[in-house]
């Protein structure tokens, strides 16, 4: 069952033709819920400066594998790999969790939940410097003020709760608290998903420049397709648990094969475009090979 | 009742003061725009510019010690001076989906009982039907086991799930009015077409007036009649949706519009406003966006430009005529 049952396009992050030392490795990655089955049978790799992108459907199951790459959740079954380092189950030790969290660091999609709300954002990214990269008070502080600038955020936003600040001030502050980590793999979860787009480009600009000088690489999650061509080189289009498509992403989007990623791409909101519910598809794609697979 | 010029719900010179630190900032000045029954209206603009505070504004769920000046008025009515049992009536016709649904939806609640609440205590519905209209509606928001995720709690639900829930529930008191800030954010484009079609049909079909805060200006241009730039608290910009979209007239609706990334074409380096985003209260004296406009002149800095009426709308900028049909080419580089 999974992904073997639809025609995949092959492409660099094909876990069987992939080159090069792969800086995360996931295997057979499931996920039971009770009975609900969220991942399944979930392979992929990301090179060392790589840039992977899941889309799908939500609920599909983007969220649960991020959450079990970082190690919040245990996988049902399979194997996760960073750096030759398996990170499949929980971590023994502080020193064993801080090496994994200078490893990976996640940008939550809810940004509310993941900050802490007595916390100023200068205090959470100063936290993490403090543990991660070290250095005098004043260095850091002046590291704070930097990366704050970095996403856009003046002094006095950074000293905010985050109560005070709006959706898109909280999402920079998260991102800013994971770049001071200098991870080597930034897993960005609808990380730019409340920026209006001119914030946007200046954050998916900074991201490029990022991975440009430090080598850094990126899981991105987005259901914006345009923000998933702009950032990464490859994608895994997800529904219901299993992907149904991969390859590089401008094929993938250019020239989607699944029925599923042809329906995706074709609900784009674009000039002229109408929203219609997708039971009023009189040329809806045949998304029976996708049932298929969720059923089998 | 019902405003005498068609419009359900009018907004004239709003200003809204936050204390911070012990001291009144604004957040929010000279905010203007009206929306009939039928009608959407699409607010997009900077992170941190002032969208969500409008809408809290106009739901009365502004943070405490606020104050607000300027008129809100909803049929008619002054929304701002409402009490007791007149703002509920109001609050049981005008809904609002907020922008982070996990922070507002009660985390050791089930789905359920969150989503059955007001139906059950603001419209006296008995519980079993309640129930069933909630998975009604789930259903037609994409979620088909509308069963059993009444019984879940939030944080076994998705994103995505979550905003549906919350999508869902806003609708199922059947508003008037419904106030939506980035409802659509954490749903793949197919799910938010689905959510999208509902919301035009309880447009056309039941006069549900919209204010739609969003990023996507295609989205907005798609479904809103017309369509409000914010800019540093004020708004700099609205027009009909397609106008905005493809003759954008104040430098900084050009520069948003020139800054998306595209989906069916490579894009180097995307083309940012330069500089670091404006509060309302740290904005420059003369025109907010002055200190970051590539087209600014000396006098653009003495006196904060008004909104003037042009055509299809309102801009503020003193050159706008002057610099119509340019503003695009420059928007965009690489
Ligand atoms: N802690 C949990 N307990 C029970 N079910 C869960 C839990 N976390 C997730 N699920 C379920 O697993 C499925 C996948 O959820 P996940 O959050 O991974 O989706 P997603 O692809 O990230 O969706 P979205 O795009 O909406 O964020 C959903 O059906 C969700 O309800
Ligand atoms: N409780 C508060 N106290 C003081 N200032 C606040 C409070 N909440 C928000 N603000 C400030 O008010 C301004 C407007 O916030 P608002 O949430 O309306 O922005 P927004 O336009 O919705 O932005 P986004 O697109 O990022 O959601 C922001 O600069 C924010 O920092
Ligand atoms: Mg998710
Ligand atoms: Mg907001």
């Amino acid at each position: 069952m999974g992904e073997s049952a639809v025609p995949l396009a092959s492409g660099p992050s094909d876990p069987s033709g992939s080159t090069g030392e792969a800086l995360l490795s996931v295997r057979g990655l499931t996920k039971h819920f009770g009975t609900n089955v969220a991942v399944d049978d979930v392979s992929f790799d990301i090179a060392r400066g790589g840039s992977l992108a899941i889309v799908g459907e939500s609920g599909s199951g983007k969220t649960t594998i991020a959450k079990m790459v970082v190690g919040l959740l245990a996988p049902t079954s399979g194997t996760i790999t960073t750096c030759g380092h398996d990170r499949s189950t929980p971590a023994r030790g502080a020193a064993e969790r801080r090496r994994r969290g200078a490893e990976v660091q996640i940008v939550f999609q809810d940004p509310y939940s993941s900050l802490d709300p007595r916390q100023s954002g200068a205090s959470a990214i100063d936290e993490v410097l403090a543990l991660h990269r070290g250095g005098s008070s004043a260095d850091r502080a002046l590291r704070v003020a930097e990366l704050g600038d970095l996403v856009g955020l003046d002094d006095r936003q950074l000293r905010a709760l985050p109560k005070a600040l709006s959706g898109g001030q909280r999402q920079r502050v998260a991102i800013a608290r994971a770049l001071a980590a200098e991870p080597q793999l930034l897993i960005l979860d609808e990380s730019v998903a409340a920026l209006d787009v001119s914030i946007q480009a200046q954050v998916l600009n900074l991201l490029a420049d990022v991975r440009a000088d430090t080598g850094v690489s990126y899981l991105l999650i987005s259901h914006d397709l345009a923000v998933v061509r702009q950032i990464t080189d490859d994608v895994i289009v997800m529904h219901r648990g299993v992907v149904v498509e991969r390859g590089a992403t401008r094929d993938v989007l250019d020239h989607p094969q699944a029925a599923y990623t042809r329906l995706l791409r074709a609900s784009v909101p674009t000039p002229g475009w109408r929203p219609r519910r997708r039971s009023e598809w009189t040329d809806a794609p045949d998304l029976s090979d996708v049932s298929d697979v969720s059923a089998g | 009742m019902s405003a005498a010029d068609g419009r359900l719900l009018d907004v004239a010179s709003l200003a809204v003061q936050l204390p911070v630190g012990g001291e009144l900032r604004t957040v929010l000045h000279d905010v203007s725009f009206h929306i009939g029954p039928g009608e959407a209206l699409g607010l997009v603009g900077e992170s941190g510019s002032g969208k969500s505070m409008t809408a809290r504004a106009i739901a009365r769920l502004l943070p405490a010690g606020a104050v607000t000046t300027g008129t809100i008025s909803y049929a008619g009515g002054d929304v701002t001076a409402l009490k007791g049992a007149a703002l509920r009536s109001y609050r049981a016709e005008v809904a609002m989906v907020f922008q982070d649904p996990r922070a507002h939806i009660n985390p050791v609640r089930r789905i359920g009982d969150f989503m059955t609440e007001a139906l059950r205590t603001n419209h006296g519905v008995s519980k079993a039907d309640a129930v069933a209209r909630a998975i009604g509606l789930l259903a037609e928001v994409g979620i088909a086991d509308g069963q059993r995720r009444l019984e879940q709690h939030p944080h076994e639900l998705s994103g995505g799930l979550l905003q549906r829930v919350m999508i869902a529930s806003a609708l199922l008191t059947e508003p008037r009015l419904l106030l939506a800030d980035e409802p659509t954010t954490a749903l793949d484009v197919t799910t938010q077409a689905d959510v999208m079609a509902i919301l035009d049909d309880l447009r056309r079909e039941r006069g549900m007036a919209l204010l739609f805060i969003t990023h996507d200006l295609e989205l907005a241009s798609a479904v809103c009649d017309r369509t409000a730039v914010m800019y540093a608290g004020q708004l700099v910009e609205q027009r009909t949706s397609s106008q905005l979209h493809d003759d954008p007239l104040h430098p900084y609706t050009a520069g948003l519009v020139g800054a998306r990334p595209r989906i069916d074409g490579d894009v180097t380096r995307l083309a940012a406003i330069p500089g670091r985003p404006r509060s309302a209260y740290e904005a420059p004296a003369g025109c907010a966006f002055a200190d970051r406009c590539e087209h600014v002149e000396d006098a653009c800095g003495e006196a904060r430009p008004p909104l003037e009426p042009i055509e299809d709308g309102f801009v503020r900028c003193r050159r706008a005529t002057e610099l119509r049909g340019m503003l695009r080419a420059g928007g965009r580089h690489g």
